[in-house]
């Protein structure tokens, strides 16, 4: 053996409270198949994601390919041969862009021309029997080759060093044996290609070359199978793996024994009669029918997504079936029928549990949902604590339990109503045998003790064996059904795995070596490139900047924005629709005020000031007032703005030219209505004084006049100044939010997975990310100003050209917001909430939109003067309503165009290549 | 009977959930007192600081005197610029008030030929250009008169205005504002929190198991609705007295126990909406967008920020469907001007049969969606 090819001395991890790596050393053979083997949350994925580089190393090194891996030149020069590809079907893939769209963006990636891509493809799809799926989208794939084209993805690049982690996880057997398959033609075309792969399948890790046992963030044992095996004197590696755990661990862990059932029962527990769902045009489950005997443990079969899960819905009446029927104790299935549903207890594949409660909480809850009696709850919670060993856990929030502890309270609380019947959908992925024994040792109490007629589905073989009798699924039809031990005979097979597999091969038509006709022997590669790569040397590190790469990032994300409804309209509806509803919203028009006047004189003056009043267009007459009652009443429901009282000899008080006084009431409620309104009532009046002093014939009466020019807004109508400032808040709001969602989604989704693995740099994936929203930004700015000069009739008085460069450098910043905002928001809902507050609070408050940024002080002019919109609002006004060019906005545009290289440069030094 | 004790307890669930949801406390705690009290005194649409120029063409004792006239708060010191000045800084927004006196403006008012001062208003400002010209307007009038009777004795003008101010003398936004932000966190959060219980409990399978038990989808619907509704309630309530009345010194006229029981009445609307688009929303981000292009309106448009009858007609129209429109026309009666029942019973009217048919249509679409996708 050669070199390893990596080696781990001192290796330890901490997330939070828990270990997932415990001071690990390890040398790991080149040339070879490496498996890591264990239950889930033992450390697997941690040390893959160590060793490809893509978590950063906290504690102890890890040497890859002759080189440190904290090592950030060593990393990318290491990068380009190391494929890694993360755990979950396809979770580096992107479910809505087609499987050549996928591989072809991975090539983009690692700088690929076209024709190499296309040739590399081709081959690539050609070897894993994906060519007839070209063009379906990722995310309608089946389980199996969802991982095959992600190794299509993970192999585009020749890697010296392929990291598969579970990649078989929730796979049907068949599509599993294909895929192993598969990597052994690949191995045998690169033989020097080292593959560390991670499986909770011990059966299959029977096959690998050298294995490493784990359990609790520390190795086990490491050596070849046999050596396992003969370490701990066992037959099969499940047995060798718990023959390897320590004391404490597998203390009370004994070999399972289902005893035989009894015979009996009277009549089918549940019978499924032709049972059939459609979802449009796709069957999920097709014509599928079955009889299950009261007290039996009936088990289905099959991968994720072959219609298990709905075929359970069908039978708990959470789906209503297309067509056929489901009867339980004789009674057929209906949603509304509340007394079947006290007879079952069910437990879904997400352990539906609160996990915000603690486990008595969760037991109580739902034994008062099942009305148990108050006086019986607190006994039978007890008893079922006792019995599911809960008792050191009452107390803890079910969020907080072990996986294999959580598992056991969800099934204690679907039998806290003590059901005839279990349906259990997967209750033991993820769990480690050693749980898994436990929770079927509870299985089989709860049927040979109780009764219990249980119907489970898993993906796991070894517990299809301990069923009483089997359905093989596949792609929504049943296959098979018989005991197990009936159903090995019948294919005259060693195992259920090769029984199952045969079945498959017959239902799909196809022969144990792959899809179609039988593959072609392995040829040596043509591609001279690729022949040079085969024996080469350390790389040079690759380009510091790439176009190609960026191009890559850009075009994938246009892809999927136009393929997500909900994001593409809001992106470029979003806009024109707010901009409608704030277009009409803020309005500082105060017209049409409600007036009504009561008049105590009653004179020819009194209705000279009255009709100087309702002669404004500002005010609108209404029924006189009575009194003062009325008055107070009419203004107590809103009904009146403004009330004048003119008192008792107003007509001759004036003639005589006695000082008089007008009282008016004014609804100060809303106290910008109530000042302007203060204003044009001061208005009217010193109309007034001017018509009666005339009249009167002396003079004008008025010392000054004050010539009012309402400048860039002659009308002064709110509209006009409003939208040229609306437009700006769009393309801050909008482009943002959608930016932070952008990128926080790839890191919930996990497909961000691939700026740590691939040789993309963060300045290529954040401009690249960023480029198809600044297009879309761009588009829905266009539609704005569509809306704003034909849809509000605001003219346009400068020219669209500079208002549209100032708008594309605005949402090139603004889209950089949203990159920063990223970096500190973990889920999209807190990036989407974060950026709409802020963005929203600054530009309103700070930024001139409301009131200029020369009235503001302190803390708000500081911030005022360090936001982008403060600069775009002035050129949008400016263009809008002024009919300024670029060289009056100068200024402007240059402060504008700082953000840009500032927010990009933030964003880079925020973003990590690693994960933490 | 039964009924009633399953949506009782599973009202509690969700209380004990959002108990453990630190964030969302948190945002509630705040939006229902640090936030009231922000927006009250923040966001003031009263005149503040606005900058002002002058062009002194005169050069007289009164063109001193008008100079001298403006000040803060209200105004900032006005700048004496070059007549040539004046387009260039209006362009640039460096004022939003250009005066500009003529010459011989002194000798003109003197001698009562009532000579012109032109007021260039920068009209792209709105709130500070409306508000702001009224005021300077009066204190150019002021200033003349007192100027001239000092020097001439002359006559005070026959006929006075007297304006009262009712239910706001001093026109204090902060009255105006810290309720209207009650009334809009009212709404956006029982949106929110109702919303994202249910995606909560979709995300995490928990629906499903609960669609298996012996429960309704009433059941499961009004046991979210009470207990958002609740916690919302609870906290506008608190938050009117506490941070309005006490902190604020908010005198508050009419009845606050009418207030709340609208408020009720909003809730139940406010969170009927809250299930139906959770309902839609398949995750937390797409009802985040959805809430965005929702709850904006709603509170833009329902007469809280600008009065209603300065919107266009067809949109006055549309708005009455909302539920927002009733409960803001109801709390500004109520809590402004001392409205009693005798008054408001028509909003109330109208609150609660929307809410009732928000209701009824966010439970068929909840038992529908529940029935097609499990």
């Amino acid at each position: 053996m050669d070199a390893p090819v990596a080696r781990l001395s001192g290796v330890s991890l901490q997330y939070g409270d828990t270990r997932a790596l415990d001071d690990i050393t390890l040398d790991l053979p080149s040339g070879c198949m490496v498996g890591l083997i264990g239950p889930d949350g033992v450390g697997k994925s941690s040390l893959l994601a160590l060793v490809s580089g893509v978590r950063r190393i906290r504690e102890g090194r890890v040497e890859v390919l002759g080189g440190d891996m904290a090592d950030r030149r060593h990393r990318a020069r290491a990068c380009p041969r190391i494929a890694y590809m993360p755990q979950g079907l396809g979770r580096n893939l992107y479910m809505t862009l087609s499987v050549f769209e996928n591989i072809d963006f991975f090539g983009r990636l690692f700088g690929h021309a076209h024709a190499e891509r296309a040739s590399r493809i081709a081959e690539l799809l050609d070897s894993t029997g994906l060519t007839p799926f070209r063009d379906r989208p990722a995310g309608k794939l089946s389980g199996g080759m969802k991982q095959k084209l992600g190794l299509c993805c993970a192999l585009i690049h020749d890697p010296d060093l392929l990291i598969l982690d579970e990649p078989t996880t929730g796979v049907d057997p068949l599509s599993r044996r294909q895929f192993w398959q598969l990597i052994d033609r690949i191995r045998a075309r690169r033989p020097g290609m080292s593959v560390l792969v991670s499986s909770a399948y011990m059966g299959e890790a029977a096959g690998f070359d050298w294995l490493v046992a784990m359990d609790a963030g520390r190795v086990l044992a490491s050596g070849s199978p046999a050596d396992l095996m003969a370490r701990t004197g066992t037959a099969d590696l499940d047995a060798a793996f718990i023959g390897l755990l320590p004391a404490e661990k597998r203390r009370g862990h004994q070999a399972l024994v289902v005893p035989p059932r009894a015979a009996g029962g009277d009549g089918p527990a549940i019978v499924a009669e032709g049972l059939t769902m459609r979802f449009g045009e796709f069957t999920a489950v097709d014509h599928v029918d079955f009889q299950i005997g009261r007290g039996e443990i009936f088990g289905f079969l099959g991968s994720n997504g072959c219609g298990k899960t709905t075929t359970m819905k069908m039978l708990t009446g959470l789906l209503p079936p297309t067509e056929g029927r489901a009867l339980l104790f004789g009674r057929e299935v209906d949603a509304r029928d509340m007394d079947t549903r006290r007879r079952v207890g069910f437990m879904t594949q997400a352990f539906s549990l609160y996990g915000e409660l603690s486990v008595l909480q969760n037991l109580v809850l739902h034994a008062q949902l099942f009305h148990l009696p108050a006086a019986d709850i607190p006994a039978r919670v007890q008893a079922l604590v006792e019995r599911f060993d809960l008792a050191a856990y009452r107390d803890d929030t079910a969020a907080d339990l072990p996986l294999g502890i959580r598992q056991r309270l969800s099934l204690a609380v679907a039998v806290i109503h003590a059901p005839d019947m279990l349906i259990l959908d997967e209750p033991t992925s993820g769990v480690d045998p050693v749980a898994r024994d436990e929770f079927w040792r509870l299985l089989v109490e709860l049927s040979r003790r109780d009764g219990v007629t249980i119907f489970v589905s898993t993906h796991f073989m070894n517990e299809g064996e301990r069923c009483d009798r089997i359905s093989l699924m596949h792609a929504g039809r049943v296959l098979a059904s018989d005991t197990p031990a009936a159903l090995i005979e019948a294919r005259g097979a060693a195992s259920l795995e090769e029984a199952f597999i045969s079945w498959l091969e017959e239902a799909t038509g196809e022969g144990a070596t792959g899809p179609g006709a039988p593959q072609p022997p392995v040829e040596p590669v043509a591609n001279p490139v690729r022949a040079g790569a085969a024996g080469r040397a350390m790389p040079e590190v690759p380009a510091a900047f790439s176009l190609r790469r960026l191009l890559a990032y850009a075009r994938r994300e246009w892809l999927e924005v136009l393929r997500d409804p909900v994001r593409l309209t809001f992106a470029l509806l979003g806009s024109v629709i707010l901009t409608t509803i704030l277009g009409y919203g803020i309005s500082f028009d105060v017209e049409d005020l409600r007036f009504a006047v009561l008049d105590h004189d009653r004179s020819p003056e009194s209705r000279t000031y009255i009709e100087s009043v309702s002669g404004s267009r500002y005010f609108l007459e209404q029924p006189p007032l009575r009194d003062a009652a009325d008055l107070d009443r009419r203004m107590q429901t809103g009904e009146l703005s403004v009330a004048f009282e003119i008192p008792p000899d107003f007509g001759r008080d004036l003639r005589r030219g006695q000082s008089v006084e007008v009282g008016v009431w004014i609804d100060g409620a809303m106290p910008f209505r109530g000042e302007t309104t203060l204003g044009y009532v001061q208005g009217v009046h010193l109309g007034v004084l001017q018509r009666l002093a005339l009249e009167a014939g002396v003079g004008s009466g008025a010392l000054v006049t004050l010539e009012q020019r309402y400048r860039y807004n002659q009308d002064f109508k709110s509209l006009y100044a409003m939208v040229p400032a609306v437009i700006p808040l769009m393309l801050v709001f909008i482009p943002s939010i959608l930016m932070a969602v952008g990128v926080v989604r790839e890191k919930e989704l996990g497909s961000i997975t691939n700026l740590y693995a691939t040789p993309v740099t963060r300045l290529e994936f954040l401009l690249g990310k960023q480029l198809p929203y600044v297009g879309v930004s761009m588009l829905s700015f266009f539609g704005l100003v569509v809306l704003a000069v034909y849809g509000f009739d605001v003219p346009l008085k400068g020219s669209l050209a500079t208002l549209s460069l100032a708008a594309l450098i605005f949402v090139t910043a603004t889209t950089g917001l949203g990159l920063l905002m990223s970096s500190f928001a973990r889920t999209q809902i807190a990036a989407l909430a974060a950026t709409a507050v802020i963005t929203l609070l600054v530009t309103v408050s700070f930024s001139g939109l409301t009131s200029p940024t020369s009235s503001l002080e302190g803390a708000g002019a500081w911030l005022g003067t360090f936001f982008p919109a403060t600069y775009f609002l002035n050129i949008s006004r400016g263009v809008f309503t002024k009919a300024l060019e670029l060289r009056d906005l100068w200024r402007d545009f240059a402060a504008l165009a700082a953000f840009v290289p500032v927010l990009t440069l933030l964003s880079v030094r925020l973003l990590k290549k690693q994960e933490d | 009977m039964r009924h009633l004790l399953n949506i009782y307890r599973l009202g509690i669930k969700e209380l004990r959930s959002l108990w453990h949801d630190k964030v969302l406390l948190i945002m509630i705690v705040w939006a229902f007192s640090g936030g009231i009290y922000t927006a009250a005194t923040a966001t003031s649409q009263e005149l503040h600081n606005a900058p002002i120029a002058l062009v002194d063409q005169d050069r007289s004792v009164l063109s001193g005197r008008l100079a001298a006239a403006f000040y803060g708060p209200y105004f900032k010191m006005p700048d004496i610029i070059t007549p040539d000045r004046v387009d260039p800084a209006l362009d640039r927004g460096e004022y939003t008030f250009v005066l500009d006196i003529p010459p011989d403006f002194e000798r003109d008012v003197l001698a009562g030929e009532a000579p012109a001062i032109q007021l260039n208003i920068d009209a792209t400002r709105m709130s500070q250009a409306f508000v702001g010209a009224g005021y300077i307007q009066n204190i150019v009038q002021g200033e003349v008169s007192e100027f001239v009777q000092h020097r001439r004795d002359g006559a005070v003008s026959p006929v006075s205005l007297v304006p009262t101010v009712k239910f706001n003398p001093n026109l204090t936004s902060a009255w105006f504002g810290s309720v209207m932000e009650i009334i809009n966190n009212i709404t956006m959060l029982s949106v929110i929190l109702t919303g994202a219980a249910l995606i909560r409990e979709r995300e995490h399978g928990t629906l499903e198991h609960l669609l298996v038990m012996p429960l309704g989808a009433a059941e499961i619907m009004l046991a979210k609705v009470w207990s958002m509704a609740l916690v919302v309630w609870v906290a506008a309530g608190l938050s009117l007295v506490l941070v309005v009345q006490r902190a604020l010194g908010v005198p508050v006229s009419g009845s606050v126990a009418l207030f709340m029981a609208g408020a009720m009445l909003q809730l139940l609307a406010s969170t009927s909406l809250g299930i139906f688009m959770g309902t839609l929303a398949r995750n937390m981000p797409q009802l985040g967008l959805l809430m965005i292009l929702v709850i904006l309106p709603l509170e833009m448009l329902s007469g809280g920020m600008t009065p209603r009858e300065s919107m266009p007609g067809p949109v006055q129209d549309i708005m009455l469907l909302a539920p927002t429109t009733h409960f803001v026309s109801l709390a500004q009666a109520v809590l402004y001007r001392g409205a009693g029942l005798d008054v408001v019973w028509p909003s109330l009217l109208a609150t609660a049969a929307i809410a009732l048919a928000l209701f009824l249509a966010s439970l068929a679409l909840f038992r529908r969606s529940i029935a097609s996708a499990g």
